[in-house]
């Protein structure tokens, strides 16, 4: 097969749904089927690509499109490879989930906006990765954001919606001028827009810390790093679910991929300062436990997986970090454990984050809610959505013998391999970091608990939860493919991370050198046997034996009788007595009271005199502390600003001229 | 083989004396009060009672409420298998290191929260609210602290961390002490001890775990008290074997499996009376407080990792 094919199928297929999506108008419940199988068929060819680009060496393509004299450079490497693997395979699953969640939609209102910006969302996200040039790269960047906000405003009736993409749009272009403007120090250094000559130039000290300060910042953005992360949480909840699965999954993947690309590959870490990983390593652990803290309080069940995409990103901006630290002082080895743990939660956290958004559509379909405390006892009418949001919520949770787990398990093993940095005081952050980690892990398995418990168990709080159907099968398929990967992940580690770990020869010197061939497919050894090891067969055949054992005693065992719940004498339980998600957070809100700073009201109806309580409601808000010391401040100077300078505007037609002559006169002045 | 076997052996050793543990702290306890207290046996009958009866399931509740016990029962018992007792070399340790048992705990607290949540009444709900809200802050702290030790002997296998604390004579660091305090602390908390929780409470102001498993009964009761019994020694276990583990067998020969096992259990004995010594001596604190001791512990646990850094360097 020629190497164009190999490159541009996913995408041309993608690049079908468009014109499928105008020509099928007028028959929409078969246009609906069509596109989003055609969405499906491309992310499975784009997972085939990628796993071609990870296995083969270096596909390179010049295609005579864009600039007269910038030809588009493609180029497919195992880095550009394992992200099209990732973008793939939550394509490949959205799109079979999609025939289901629209399928209702499709027959009432016209989706055409929705396919094409869906199709030029993937093949942007496609093209970023692909990008061989400065020019292709920002082209498709551009696509990638604009597309996006498309998804994001897509239910534009509501105010909220219009606000968030707005916000949306707006960080996404501040974060693209900072990425140009390091692709700009790196043109000026080689003349050149191709990654090529971009790779090999020299940049000063301080070129090359601008490059890192601006790439990191502008890609910080579009990955939702604390304290770039405010648009996140807002503009991920309100996109259709199939959406935000991708944006959440994949989209801030990709910022992971750019700056891996940008400051790993073309300025390139022997160019790197001692700070440049502390910095990373630091705001990794702000996020990790900045974003489980903040989706910890949150009642819509979008918006707290938004926040716990900060956290993800998060715990891979902490391996990142590791890596890059590890790197400067000369232990490639290391920083190779570190980037492929790294690596291994991207691809983690993209299956279990788009099955939990997944998830989520699936109980707004079902149900019209999306806040927590509107819903309960769904496990009964939607078993087979709750056995796979289960797995999403033990996989996201960090449990053995989930793929989540691996993951964090290997940063821990990078963070504990420190005191090989003996003398630097990098050291000292390090533990911290670790110690954020093991925070942030902890708080999730907390937060999920919190949702799956709320959300699922108990009894119904609404009728509408207590009516809900279980969902199509197209649904069920699109959310059972990341979950039966995340379980496979979970126990075959050492079977995925030998092809992690051809990108860390692409960047590193050096890399992991783990195979699963020598013998040891069941034992994940990262560096050596003494050092630390983990079967998770064993840890997986244990848990199944357990539910084995139930499953018997469940069929064969003596009858079990079923009793009314203790109420402690009281009459009539009624679901409003269970816990909330309120509720539940309340201790973590009471002991993290400085984070959250918690408005909290309580108004109470009596009859007539205080101690006569009729009813009592309570409420509290907490906020995001992002919001209220770095953007308000930010908006209210710059309105400052503007008040300031408004009396330019109101001058008379001759002020304006004299103000024209006065700048004619300055300008001229630096002429002589 | 014969490694396997003993390592086989001694998870069954975990599991099989873990109700005995309870017991001796139990008698302990009622020596120090002034009682007779319940004969050593007694917990074992009440196991058999429990698993004997019919269990009773409260209306509504689902798949996951049945399965909790096994996942928790399961998860515990692949802990004691990891852990070492009387002998270093445990080849079952390399499946699953100090994270992993970290995990596991984490595994089996998930799971009995989830079968909190199930039923829907209040106090399931704020049992796992309650629990989860304490282990986040404890857990964190537990992970710390065994890093402190895993730095030391450069492992975080339980086999060669015991094994390198056993022959070096890293005994006389700072950042020992500091681990040992922390885990100390994370220890009586997460085995739901005065001055934390207090087990034999159901007081609804004060209980934490109890909420939690309320409504379990007849063979799922049991299991899960089971595995808590095996939380408490396999704590114990981990304590005694990772800041004091002399006497240990380094190598399989009859006398030395022989003096492992007396040292452990007069060791184990110790540590339990020094348990009950407090548990009579202390009031269970207040709920809000839990928040300033688990806090301490994250930070005694940070300290020790810091002055492990900067004091002692690499080995």
């Amino acid at each position: 097969m020629s190497t164009t094919f190999i490159v541009l199928a996913g995408p041309a297929i993608a690049l079908l749904v468009p014109f499928t999506s105008l020509a099928l108008t007028r028959a929409r419940g078969l246009r609906n089927l069509v596109t989003n199988l055609l969405l499906a068929g491309s992310g499975l060819i784009t997972t085939a690509t990628g796993l071609v680009g990870m296995l083969s060496p270096p596909h390179t393509l010049i295609l005579p499109l864009g600039l007269p004299w910038l030809p588009m450079h493609l180029r497919l490497d195992a880095l550009a490879g394992f992200f099209l693997v990732v973008i793939g395979l939550m394509t490949a699953s959205v799109g079979i989930y999609s025939v289901g969640y629209l399928r209702a939609q499709a027959k009432e209102i016209n989706l055409t906006l929705l396919d094409i910006s869906m199709a030029l969302f993937i093949i942007g996200m496609q093209g970023v990765v692909l990008a061989d040039d400065a020019y292709t790269f920002m082209i498709f960047w551009e696509v990638m954001s604009v597309s996006s906000y498309f998804l994001v405003v897509f239910e534009h009736e509501k105010e909220a919606n219009r606000k968030a993409g707005f916000l949306y749009l707006l960080m996404a272009h501040l974060g693209a001028l900072l990425i140009l403007s390091s692709f700009s120090i790196l043109y000026a250094a080689g003349q050149s827009f191709e990654f090529e000559t971009m790779r090999v130039v020299e940049l000063t000290p301080l070129w090359a810390s601008l490059a890192f300060l601006s790439a990191g910042l502008g890609f910080g953005m579009k990955a939702g790093l604390i304290p770039l992360h405010v648009w996140l949480p807002e503009a991920h909840p309100v996109a259709p679910s199939n959406a935000s699965a991708l944006m959440s999954g994949v989209m801030i993947k990709v910022a992971v991929f750019g700056f891996l690309r940008v400051i790993w590959d073309l300025v390139g870490l022997h160019q790197a300062q001692e700070w440049w990983g502390g910095l990373v390593l630091a705001a990794g652990s702000s996020s990790a436990v900045g974003g489980v803290l903040m989706a910890l309080q949150q009642h819509n069940l979008k918006r707290l997986l938004a926040y716990s995409s900060v956290e993800n990103i998060g715990i891979i901006t902490i391996g990142l970090g590791l890596a890059m630290i590890f790197a400067h002082f000369g232990y490639p080895a290391l920083a190779a454990l570190g980037l492929v743990a790294a690596l291994y939660h991207t691809l983690n956290h993209a299956l279990f984050k788009g099955l939990l958004f997944m998830g989520a559509g699936a109980i707004l379909h079902a149900t019209h809610h999306r806040n927590l405390d509107h819903l309960g006892g769904l496990i009964r009418r939607m078993p087979f959505t709750a056995i796979l949001f289960l797995i999403g919520c033990i996989s996201i949770s960090g449990l053995p013998p989930f793929n989540g787990f691996v993951s964090e398990w290997l940063t821990f093993q990078a963070g504990l391999m420190a005191p090989k940095l003996a003398g630097s005081p990098l050291s000292a952050l390090i533990p911290f970091s670790a110690a954020m980690l093991a925070l942030a892990g902890a708080l999730t398995a907390t937060c999920f608990i919190k949702v799956f418990g709320v959300v699922f168990q108990g009894t119904p709080r609404t009728r509408a939860a207590a009516e809900a159907q279980e969902v199509d099968s197209w649904m069920l398929s699109g959310m059972a493919v990341p979950a039966v990967l995340c379980i496979l992940l979970g126990v075959f580690p050492v079977w995925v991370i030998p092809f992690i770990d051809k990108i860390s020869l692409l960047l590193l010197p050096s890399n992991l050198g783990l195979s699963a061939a020598n013998g040891s497919w069941l034992w994940l050894t990262p560096m050596s046997p003494e050092r630390a090891s983990y079967a998770p067969l064993i840890v997986m055949g244990t848990t199944i034996f357990a539910g084995w054992v139930a499953y018997l005693f469940y069929r064969r065992g003596r009858p079990v009788r079923r009793a009314v719940i203790w109420s402690c004498g009281h009459p009539d339980l009624n679901p409003r007595m269970q816990y909330t998600a309120v509720s539940f957070s309340q201790p973590l809100r009471q002991i993290f009271t400085l984070v959250y700073q918690p408005q909290e009201v309580v108004a109470r109806l009596n009859h007539g005199h205080a101690s006569l309580i009729k009813r009592v409601r309570y409420s509290v808000h907490t906020q995001d502390l992002a919001w209220k010391y770095i953007y308000l401040p930010i908006k209210h100077s710059i309105e400052w600003m503007t008040r300031r300078m408004d009396w330019f505007q109101a001058l008379r037609i001759h002020g304006h001229l004299s103000l024209i002559f006065l700048t004619l006169l300055i300008l001229l002045g630096f002429l002589i | 083989m014969t490694l396997w076997l003993l390592n086989i052996l001694q998870a069954s050793l975990l599991i099989g004396l873990a109700p005995l543990t309870v017991a001796a702290l139990r008698k302990m306890k009622a020596i120090l009060q002034n009682r007779r207290g319940p004969g050593l046996l007694q917990v074992y009958r009440d196991l058999a009672k429990l698993f004997c009866k019919e269990p009773i399931l409260p209306q509504g509740a689902s798949w996951i409420f049945r399965l909790t016990p096994y996942v928790v029962f399961a998860a515990t018992a692949l802990a004691c298998a990891i852990v070492p007792v009387v002998l270093t070399k445990t080849p079952l340790s390399a499946a699953a290191d100090v994270i992993t048992l970290v995990g596991l705990f984490a595994l089996a607290r998930f799971f009995t929260a989830l079968g909190a949540m199930d039923t829907g009444t209040a106090f399931g709900g704020m049992g796992a609210s309650r629990e989860m809200t304490f282990a986040a802050l404890a857990e964190p702290a537990m992970l710390m602290g065994v890093f402190v030790l895993s730095m030391a002997a450069e492992s975080t296998n339980l086999s060669t961390m015991i094994h390198t604390m056993h022959m070096s004579h890293l005994g006389l660091r700072p950042s020992l002490a500091f681990a040992l305090t922390a885990l100390l602390l994370v220890a009586i908390a997460e085995t739901g001890r005065i001055p934390v929780d207090n087990p034999s409470t159901h007081l609804e102001l004060t209980m934490i775990h109890e909420a939690m498993i309320l409504e379990y009964s007849g063979r799922y009761l049991a299991l899960i008290e089971w595995a808590n019994q095996m939380k408490l020694l396999l704590f114990a276990t981990l304590l005694i074997n990772l800041f004091s583990p002399w006497g240990i067998a380094e190598e399989i020969s009859g006398s030395a499996l022989l003096i492992a096992l007396g040292t452990w259990a007069v060791k184990l004995l110790l540590l339990l009376g020094m348990l009950a010594l407090l548990e009579t001596s202390m009031a269970k604190m207040r709920i809000f407080r839990l928040p300033e001791y688990l806090g301490l512990a994250f930070l005694v646990a940070i300290l020790g990792m810091l002055t492990h850094y900067i004091l002692e360097g690499p080995t």
